[in-house]
């Protein structure tokens, strides 16, 4: 039951992989560009989640949470770089 | 309870429950450790936030809070349907919300919730503190978003974080 | 508990994968921001639970450290997706919507 889910949202959030990366190469702007390593680094941390579930072991969740953290602080500091073309005033 | 001892009780108590997740256990121990770290985290960045929160109807949060996740349930399958019927049909609106709140913490908790909701996201705070602007992604009527948005989100925010 | 397990992370595969449908189909940026920000997140969110609810079946003890992974994401992704759209407007982006009017008290410094 649970192997036939996994192996149905492991096709599902490949393919939503592969979106935010078509994204990120075609652009056309910066922050469109932002927005997909955004959405990649949340459908990233989905898939090590998955990955956890099928393989029965608890430690990917403590990458799961660094890619998190790591994500949001480096989508904030791009954004903060097209504001005011400096991260660190 | 002592004003500078517990400078913030609030996330006293917010920063023991994460570590108790965090550690993934419920000891003894564990939650000595997090009321530990929860006094002396915000004793040692005081500086970063030097006014109390002040949270008078903590009932009215929670009821927010209830309303609000329901809210991004539905918000949820909203926004699937709207991106699966394609980009022809959809009317995206600027929206320019004034505020009624004052203190920073209500707006921000304002901005992210109208993030997390109906379609919207909030684009730009006017300098001034008195305008949000909001861009919706589906809207025939934008007076009714505003509308919405201030009785449903903005008033339970006033009345738990403003006198 | 299988089956609420196999349609939660359904539901939030689903949800995921329409979160970057979205990002591929809209037409411009400030549309795309909405699948992201809003399906993605739930999707995650959904998944994550489906972790907690399927480890805590699992062992002796009940496994809760996914919820804070959610509640993280729950955080920052709004907080990701104002900035965003800040740097969108500051770029002035091109835009479905008429683009809002600026006047000078609206400039950022």
């Amino acid at each position: 039951m649970i192997h036939t889910a996994l192996l149905v949202a492991f096709t599902l959030v490949g393919l939503a992989v592969a979106f935010a990366f078509w994204r990120l190469l075609h652009g056309p702007s910066a922050p469109d560009r932002i927005l997909a390593l955004d959405t990649l680094y949340v459908n990233t941390i989905a898939l090590l989640v998955l990955l956890g579930i099928h393989l029965d072991s608890n430690i990917y969740f403590e990458a799961a949470l660094l890619i998190a953290l790591m994500g949001f602080v480096g989508t904030v500091a791009l954004c903060k770089y097209l504001l005011r073309g400096d991260i660190i005033e | 309870m002592n004003r500078r001892l517990f400078p913030h009780p609030w996330l006293t108590i917010t920063l023991a429950l994460v570590w108790v997740l965090l550690v993934n256990a419920l000891n003894p121990g564990t939650v000595i450790l997090g009321l530990l770290l929860g006094w002396a985290i915000p004793l040692f960045t005081l500086r970063f936030w030097p006014e109390p929160v002040p949270v008078r109807r903590p009932l009215t949060l929670l009821r927010f809070l209830a309303v609000v996740l329901t809210d991004i349930l539905i918000a949820n399958f909203i926004v699937a349907t709207l991106i699966l019927r394609g980009p022809k049909p959809l009317k995206p609106a600027f929206v320019r919300l004034p505020l009624d709140l004052k203190s920073e913490l209500a707006i921000s908790l304002l901005a992210n919730t109208i993030c997390l909701t109906p379609g919207t996201v909030s684009a730009e705070l006017s300098p001034a503190h008195d305008h949000l602007l909001v861009h919706s992604l589906n809207t025939d009527d934008p007076d009714a978003l505003v509308r919405t948005i201030k009785q449903r989100y903005e008033a339970p925010l006033k009345e738990v974080f403003e006198p | 508990m299988d089956l609420l397990i196999a349609f939660l992370i359904v539901t939030g595969a689903a949800f995921m994968f329409i979160g970057s449908l979205g990002l591929v189909r809209l037409k411009d940026f400030y549309t795309r921001l909405h699948g992201p920000t809003k399906a993605t997140t739930l999707g995650v969110g959904a998944i994550l639970i489906a972790s907690a609810t399927h480890f805590s079946n699992q062992q002796a003890g009940i496994s809760v450290h996914e919820i804070l992974v959610t509640i993280f994401l729950f955080i920052t992704a709004p907080v990701s997706a104002h900035l965003m759209s800040k740097a969108a407007l500051h770029l002035k982006l091109h835009s479905l919507a008429p683009p809002p009017v600026i006047g000078k008290d609206d400039r950022h410094s």
